[in-house]
């Protein structure tokens, strides 16, 4: 029907190769990209930046972006693009972490849920439901707060909050495959439970979980942010983005303590974002564009 | 048949005759990246008014791509990008989006294969009925609902008032597939376009749905393209059948004489693969196949494009044959049928016939213990309750089955979807836990042993599925999915010998064991089931049950996974539980019938007296609807219209099952359950009056 305005003879050409390219893989390649270019900047902030996160230089405060100070100075004339750089490697690790441990524990547990059925499930999924119910960031804030400030604490925290998600969707997953013919045929071979769950099915639902893993880093990395912008995150003299951006918001003037952490966010997320949306369509190419 | 709309003259139908399609030259091709498909190359053929035109050919033959073609319904990266398309005169590929909606729905309307995705699950009958009508602007609203009302009831459907206010999903396939017909039918159009519209439902609804499109053509005089695969259908329904094979049109001509005389080599194949329901060869049970796979739609040999997989081959084939004509009305693409000589029957042909089975063990088996022995098996699946307080309801898939299956034998089991036919396979192959009742297996009570209990048993029996598309795990290469079995039982005990055994096992089956190191995609469907095959007798098992393991492939494929699975049987000793929906297949290699209905055994029988002499009318039906491959055949046959549809699982008829859709029922048989008792020697049925029907 794509034709239907066309005379049908008229044979246009088919959009070229390039085209084609850059809109099926244009944006994936860009979020990619950007990634990387994070990572480089995580691992080499100690190069990238002459000073330290934490010098304190009360002679220099909150001076704008100049050839010394490339993204200007903040409260405590401490270098806000060194912070930005060494913040990143928190940030990324952080964010990470916690959804590739949440997804680890939210997916033997969705997945056992499923496979074993019964009494079992329904306790797991209603302990899920519970968890979900409560908007994720006050559950994190709550945990944190009760936990202690500090970096390890607030990763716990938000794993109790972020296993959830990962446990409705493994569930899913599982309880699809579980009804296919080469599961019955392994059921038939007399293979153990165990081995059918692990060799057989989760292998066969980690695409959609990839997918979600992908698009929830950037997340992760939001809701960190955003506790430590509360300061439940860091302890204070940590660089961090989230509270980087807290320390500026009061400042009106001097516009780039809290711009360049903000942006900063907002590019990874973004790159997550769009690799996510990326690996989604390479994963499933019923969402194949043409 | 008030299904004319009132207050309007008749179209202007033309005169019977003329020509109300004209293709010429067609050429459809799929930009892809790895290059150009030729999906339909240089097709051409023509419909009269009232004529019914057959379309066959295996998947991939580009059969659905000239349907979809004619209505302009392609989608990047298809285009056409050459020929002619003329309806009623009219150049459709020069017409406009305007044009184009007229055109479809109109003048040309289509039903697809899967009824079950082809409405609009949100909204209901009526209103998608009266849409497409009420979009050309030929009806008003009310016109248009009682216009829908009486074309649903010219379909066939009971209270079509009530049913046009229904959602699709409380209609069953067959239903739906009336629907599609009452919403093709709906603004007359001149010709129907009908692709593949029986593939998903059941023979009894198959051939209501067959006498349906047929008695259409006759009264309301349009012309029909029946898109199929299966001959029978076709041999049915249409005057006229083209052939198509990689793109091309191969054969062409009356359907009678195409089948009876076919002349072309593959039209030649496609008939002889195909187990005959109505004659039975008792010396051998493999049937006629054509070696290899089509070509590559990416690099088309520059010859006859069938020439690599014909018996018949000649020097000659290495240039490319014209369709031309080889008898009066009748084309073909060959050179070696070009002089006007017909086919060998295939005894003659290079194909020959494997050797006489051996003979089949005689009643005196008596004395020796069945393998399989299931007593009152039954199988209630529990349904969600209505409510906090309602009464708990249940499927009642398998309800009360006793089966006795001898080493050596191949029992087949048949009977509609829903029957219980899938479920009783999983209980005795212990995917699922039965409700009630006994399996003994070589002697073990399997019925309610734990998972540990049955593992060394499992060695024994082994299942063949019916997908040959979900039975292989996606991420395992051939060689891991052989394997992992094989060493799971510790039949090997080095990685040697583990290898060798996955080379034999690809052997035995047909394939290249250089293949092991391959994933499941790279496969074809055919190719696939032989992995499944392999699979299953990987563990050296004695009996196999097999879950319509042919019925997702292309007929010439089917014929080579029967013909492998019977040397198998021979080679290994195998039993098996087979099970299909194809009558004509399960007459050809089993030795005792069951046949299913609701849950219950309606009859058992050994496969040749249950289609000569059957005694339960359920039997005489299912038989009876089969269509036959045979334009001649089928019309000397008195069909049986079966009518309706099976009552639901969930609450089923008092007495006898069927007596709801029985011609004989009595008072008795809603009171007395019929017991399954023999009549005949090894000749079971459940019916209180067998065989006067």
């Amino acid at each position: 029907m794509a034709d239907a305005a066309l005379p049908a003879r008229a044979i246009a050409p088919v959009a070229s190769k390039r085209r084609r390219w850059m809109r099926r893989y244009g944006l994936p390649t860009l979020g990619a990209l950007v990634i990387v270019i994070w990572i480089v900047v995580a691992i080499a902030a100690p190069i990238l930046s002459p000073y330290l996160p934490v010098t304190v230089d009360v002679t220099a405060r909150l001076r704008p972006p100049s050839w010394r100070h490339w993204l200007g100075t903040d409260v405590l004339g401490r270098d806000v693009f060194t912070r930005l750089v060494y913040g990143t490697r928190i940030s990324l690790t952080t964010g990470v972490i916690v959804v590739l441990v949440g997804a680890l524990i939210g997916t033997l547990v969705g997945g056992i849920a499923a496979y074993l059925r019964g009494r079992l499930e329904e306790l797991i999924m209603r302990i899920t439901d519970l968890v979900l119910c409560f908007p994720p960031i006050i559950l994190a804030m709550a945990i944190a707060a009760a936990l202690g400030i500090g970096t390890t604490n607030t990763i716990i925290a938000m794993l109790v909050v972020w296993w959830p998600k990962f446990a409705r969707l493994a569930r899913s997953l599982v309880l699809v495959q579980r009804s296919q013919e080469y599961v019955e045929a392994a059921v038939v071979m007399g293979l153990s439970p165990a081995r059918i769950l692990l060799r057989h099915i989760i292998p066969n639902s980690i695409g959609p979980l990839i997918v979600l893993v992908t698009l929830d880093i950037g997340n992760a990395i939001i809701t960190f942010a955003g506790l430590s912008f509360l300061g439940l995150g860091v302890i204070p003299p940590t660089p961090e983005w989230g509270s980087m951006v807290s320390e500026g918001r009061e400042l009106i003037e001097q516009w780039w303590v809290a711009a360049f952490p903000g942006l900063a966010i907002l590019t990874v997320v973004l790159g997550f974002n769009f690799l996510g949306d990326g690996i989604r369509d390479w994963l499933d190419p019923r969402s194949r564009r043409r | 048949m008030d299904a004319a709309p009132p207050n309007r003259s008749p179209r202007t139908a033309p005169a019977a005759g003329s020509l109300v399609l004209d293709v010429r030259d067609l050429q459809t091709q799929f930009f892809t990246d790895a290059g150009i498909v030729r999906a339909v190359d240089g097709v051409s053929f023509s419909v009269s008014a009232g004529e019914t035109l057959g379309i066959v050919g295996e998947s991939g033959s580009g059969k659905s791509v000239t349907a979809l073609s004619l209505m302009r319904l392609l989608d990047e990266p298809s285009r056409i990008v050459g020929g002619e398309i003329r309806f009623q005169g009219r150049d459709v590929l020069a017409m406009d989006a305007e044009e184009l909606r007229k055109l479809r729905g109109e003048g040309i309307a289509m039903v697809f294969q899967d009824p079950m995705t082809s409405l609009n699950p949100v909204l209901r009958i009526a209103r998608q009925l009266a849409e497409t009508m009420q979009a050309h602007g030929r009806f008003t609203r009310e016109q248009a609902t009682s216009r829908a009302i009486s074309l649903l009831g010219r379909m066939g459907i009971t209270a079509p008032e009530r049913a046009i206010n229904s959602y699709p999903h409380q209609f069953s396939g067959g239903m739906r597939q009336r629907v599609m017909l009452a919403m093709g039918f709906s603004n007359e159009p001149a010709l129907l376009i009908a692709d593949e519209p029986t593939t998903a439902l059941d023979v009894t609804i198959q051939a209501q749905i067959l006498g349906l499109i047929a008695e259409l053509n006759r009264d309301f005089g349009a012309a029909i393209i029946l898109i199929s695969h299966a001959l029978g259908v076709i041999a049915n329904v249409c005057q006229r059948v083209i052939v198509m094979y990689a793109g091309e049109v191969v054969e062409e001509g009356p359907t009678e004489q195409v089948l009876a005389d076919p002349r072309h080599p593959y039209t030649w194949a496609l008939i002889n693969a195909v187990p005959r329901i109505d004659r039975h060869v008792p010396d051998t049970r493999r049937l006629v196949t054509i070696e290899g796979t089509p070509p590559d739609p990416l690099a088309m040999p520059s010859g006859c494009r069938f020439a690599p997989r014909c018996p018949f081959r000649i020097a000659q084939c290495d240039q490319h044959p014209a369709l031309i004509e080889v008898a009066p009305g009748r084309k073909a693409r060959c050179w070696v049928t070009q002089a006007g000589e017909p086919l060998p029957p295939p005894a003659t042909a290079r194909l020959a016939a494997g050797p006489p089975r051996a003979a089949q063990p005689s009643p005196a088996q008596d004395v020796t213990p069945p393998l399989l022995s299931v007593r009152g098996l039954v199988k209630h699946f529990a349904l969600p309750r209505e409510g906090f307080f309602g009464k708990g309801r249940y499927v009642h898939a398998v309800d009360g089955v006793d089966l006795d299956v001898m080493p050596g034998e191949t029992v087949g089991l048949v009977g509609e979807s829903g029957c219980g036919k899938s479920t009783f396979a999983r209980l005795v192959a212990r995917i699922h836990e039965p409700s009630a009742g006994s399996i003994r297996f070589a002697g073990h009570e399997i019925a309610d042993a734990s998972a540990s209990a049955i593992r060394p048993l499992r060695r024994r029996m082994q299942m063949v599925f019916q997908d040959p598309y979900a039975s292989l795990n996606p991420r395992m290469t051939v060689a891991d999915i052989l394997s992992e079995p094989i060493r799971f039982h510790g039949l090997t005990k080095t990685a040697g010998e583990t290898r060798e055994r996955v080379e034999e096992l690809l052997t035995a089956v047909g394939l290249n064991p250089k293949m092991a190191i391959r994933y499941p995609h790279e496969f074809s469907g055919g190719q696939r089931q032989r992995i499944s095959i392999a699979r299953a007798l990987a563990l050296k098992p004695d009996f196999i049950i097999a879950d319509e393991p042919i019925s997702s492939l292309d007929v010439n494929i089917q014929a080579q996974i029967i013909n492998l699975l019977i040397d198998l049987q021979e080679k290994f000793q195998l039993t098996y539980l087979f099970i299909a929906h194809d009558l004509a297949v399960v007459r050809h290699i089993c030795d005792r019938i069951v046949v299913f209905y609701l849950g219950k055994v309606m009859e058992i029988a050994p496969a040749a007296d249950l289609f000569t002499a059957s005694l339960h009318p359920y039997t005489r039906y299912l038989i009876s609807a089969v269509p036959i491959p045979d334009a001649d055949a089928e019309r000397r046959r008195t069909r049986l219209p079966l009518a309706g549809e099976p009552p639901s699982a969930v609450d089923p008829p008092s007495g006898c099952r069927f007596r709801t859709r029985c011609p004989i029922a009595q008072p008795i048989c809603a009171e007395v359950t019929p017991p399954l008792a023999t009549h005949r020697d090894g000749h079971l049925a459940a019916c209180h009056f067998p065989g006067q029907f």
